[in-house]
């Protein structure tokens, strides 16, 4: 082993590198980070195409499912008796871990779970750890909490090594770097990879290919060393214990397998009672985002197995907010989410402004949910998200789980208003506020807001739109809105209720 | 209180809504997926990933698996404990390449020394174009059908099912049983820049599969 292998400093004396400054502290809440994204223009090309891309794709594979509408309801009703009884499947679930062989921590929060975390690897002597790409691990800001701890994080799965690499922070919940073309990518790499391990080839082009070659190599040394692995779970079955890791590139893999120490950061909401559920999830996940009928991979494992990969292993299992989403009736419909990223995809608030814009890790119509369920509305970046939508409704008909995401993404504005009547705060955008109250006050009242908007839709025989009445007035004052649906999808809906994607 | 008990509290404490038990799923179970002929539709589901398959009788294994291995420029290869004895002996008799079972000795290093694994496999799904491992007997430990570059793949037609849930209905006692699992549809890929398909960043760049009937 060389010494380049060997973890080492960068010249600011981290072992690895810097995210961006706005991932410790508040970014602007979302009218004015909507602005930056908008004035992005390689970005907006480049989410135009993929978010385009995927969204066909996904169209195609959803086709090809005869009962596609009963999948949805079956992948409903089972996350909804789930959460509806959860504290006895994930009792069920510890069960069935310790049985077999793997320890169990429970986590209050991002604090304790990071604490869990850097125990367990100062504990095996090791100075880095390798990840699978995971939300969970970014939602608990783990890779921070390890540098501070003297342990480097590396990302494995490409585009969260473009991210890290970038020192920049993801803005899609599966293509992370979506933001990023070949050229920048390639720059990157040049510049950054030699600084932290394996530097990039001499004459790196922009080939694809070459990049992932690229990358291939970089990480091939510190899979091969590597004694200690993170990920996340797509799935924790209660009944047998079995964690379920879905990706494509072999990197999840290669960290389920390879390493002596697995620890898994698992939301209580995965949980699924039966090995039988999976047949449902397995199905809608790979469709609902990439757009393949299967992903590359899919690892299943039930605790230490003999002979054969880590044998100490063990499993976080965290609320972080997630009992605070629960305890609202309405709101603990969003605890279905299987982050298929669907949403993100079909949304042309998302499509426009991008990732970075919802200033935290789930962007997009389920960001502008979960966060502030999650985390409160308290701060302004929360109390904002839920505006970040020009309530369309596409996202619902996608939404594998069927989360009635318009519907909650007016609960939450419901849940600002009432948390600013609470306080008297006026810090928040006063006519923001005002038509948003309009809008909450009578259920009518929201529909005629939607047909409103369509009805312009029809009229006005231009593309784009200009600045919009209401809650959308700050950000539509910026950028061409997307010419509004000529019908609202409560309309949509009754007429074509049973839609083929 | 221990983070444990606090979670559980507030789970409980914000289900206090919930009275009455879960409700029945209307979802039947392990159904089988319609369609003309399930061996067919796996053979071209799994080409569409751009995976190699062959289809042949079971005497003509050893040969089919020699032919994956030299088309695919292998020149060592590694077999899982309780490989058919007929292929192992076929593969050790030829004069280029070089045979290693795995006794569990081999380390990641060895295994990324290694151009090729040939392993059984437990169910191919038609639907999906996937093929599972349970790791049984001939399949091996994870980590061999996961870092050699070249992974031949033997699935036999009658562990062809039709999709998903009776591939989960045939797997559940594997699972019961502890037994790790792995799902490959097609060989290692990305698409990560600018959404263009790259085989293989981290796993087998070629997958050849073997489908023998009769
Ligand atoms: S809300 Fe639905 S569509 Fe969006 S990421 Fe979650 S599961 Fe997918």
């Amino acid at each position: 082993m060389t010494a380049t292998e060997q973890p080492r400093r960068d010249k600011d004396g981290r072992l690895t590198p810097a995210p961006p400054e706005w991932t410790t502290r508040p970014a602007a809440p979302f009218p004015e980070a909507a602005v930056k994204g908008l004035e992005n223009q390689v970005q907006r090309a480049n989410l135009r195409h993929a978010t385009g891309t995927i969204r066909a794709k996904r169209a195609r594979v959803v086709a090809e499912v005869d009962n596609w509408q009963d999948l949805r309801s079956a992948g409903e009703a089972i996350k909804n008796r789930t959460l509806r009884h959860l504290d006895q499947h994930l009792v069920t679930l510890e069960e069935s871990l310790t049985k077999a062989g793997a320890t169990v921590h429970w986590a209050r929060d991002a604090a304790d779970a990071n604490r869990i975390i850097v125990d367990l690897v100062k504990a095996t002597g090791e100075q880095e750890v390798t990840k699978v790409k995971s939300m969970v691990t970014q939602e608990i800001g783990m890779n921070e909490a390890l540098e501070e701890a003297g342990i480097a994080a590396w990302e494995t799965d490409l585009a969260e090594l473009i991210v890290q690499l970038g020192h920049d922070f993801p803005s899609h919940i599966l293509v992370p770097a979506i933001h990023r073309n070949r050229g920048e990518i390639r720059e990157i790499f040049r510049e950054e990879m030699g600084v932290y391990g394996t530097p990039a080839p001499e004459g790196l082009s922009e080939q694809p290919a070459e990049l992932a070659g690229a990358a291939r190599t970089h990480l091939r040394n510190k899979f091969l060393r590597t004694k200690v692995a993170i990920s996340g779970a797509n799935f924790a079955v209660a009944e047998t214990g079995t964690l379920v890791v879905v990706e494509s590139e072999g990197n999840g893999r290669m960290n389920l397998t390879l390493p002596e120490t697995l620890i898994s950061v698992v939301g209580i909401e995965k949980v699924l009672p039966t090995v039988e559920d999976l047949e449902v999830f397995l199905r809608l996940l790979p469709r609902s985002s990439t757009g393949e009928r299967m992903n590359p991979y899919t690892s299943m494992w039930t605790g230490p197995s003999a002979g054969d990969g880590p044998q100490d292993v063990h499993v976080i299992l965290l609320d972080n907010g997630r009992t605070n989403a629960l305890a609202d009736p309405k709101g603990r419909e969003a605890l279905r989410c299987i982050r298929c990223s669907a949403c993100l995809n079909i949304c042309p608030v998302y499509e426009r402004v991008g990732g970075h814009a919802y200033g935290s890790v789930y962007p997009g119509p389920i960001g502008a949910i979960l966060n502030p369920q999650l985390r409160g509305v308290e701060n302004p970046i929360d109390k904002s998200l839920p505006f970040a939508s020009s309530l369309c409704g596409a996202c619902n008909e996608v939404c594998p789980v069927k989360i009635p995401i318009s519907d909650l993404l007016v609960h939450e504005r419901h849940r600002v208003v009432e948390e600013k009547k609470r306080h008297q705060l006026n810090q928040f955008e006063p006519a923001m506020m005002k038509a948003a109250s309009w809008v909450m006050a009578d259920h009518k009242h929201l529909e005629a807001a939607g047909t409103a908007s369509s009805l312009a839709g029809k009229l006005l025989p231009i593309r784009t739109i200009g600045p919009l009445p209401g809650p959308l007035s700050r950000w539509t004052q910026n950028r061409d809105v997307p010419m509004v649906p000529a019908q609202t999808f409560r309309q949509w809906w009754k007429e074509n209720h049973d839609e083929r994607a | 209180m221990s983070a444990r008990d606090d979670v559980l509290a507030r789970v409980r404490a914000s289900l206090t809504d919930v009275a009455e038990p879960d409700g029945p799923v209307d979802w039947a179970y392990g159904l089988p997926t319609a369609m003309a002929d399930v061996v067919d539709r796996f053979v071209e589901t799994v080409t569409d990933y751009k995976a190699t398959v062959v289809r042949c009788g079971a005497s003509e294994l050893p040969g089919q698996v020699m032919r994956g291995l030299m088309e695919t420029g292998a020149r060592t290869v590694v077999l899982p404990a309780g490989t058919d004895e007929m292929l192992h002996r076929t593969l050790e008799m030829a004069a280029d390449l070089s045979v290693r079972v795995d006794d569990g000795s081999l380390t990641a290093a060895d295994l990324d020394a290694t151009d090729a694994v040939v392993t059984a496999s437990s169910v191919g799904i038609a639907e999906t174009g996937t093929i599972v491992l349970d790791h049984g007997p001939g399949q091996g430990r994870r980590a061999l059908s996961l870092v050699p570059d070249r992974h031949i793949c033997v699935v036999r037609a009658a562990d062809v099912v039709s999709d998903v849930p009776e591939a989960v209905a045939r797997l559940a006692t594997s699972v019961r049983a502890g037994r790790p699992l792995t799902w490959i549809s097609g060989p290692s890929a990305t698409s990560d820049i600018e959404l263009s398909r790259v085989e293989g960043v981290h796993g087998p760049r070629h997958l050849w599969v073997i489908l023998v009937e009769g």
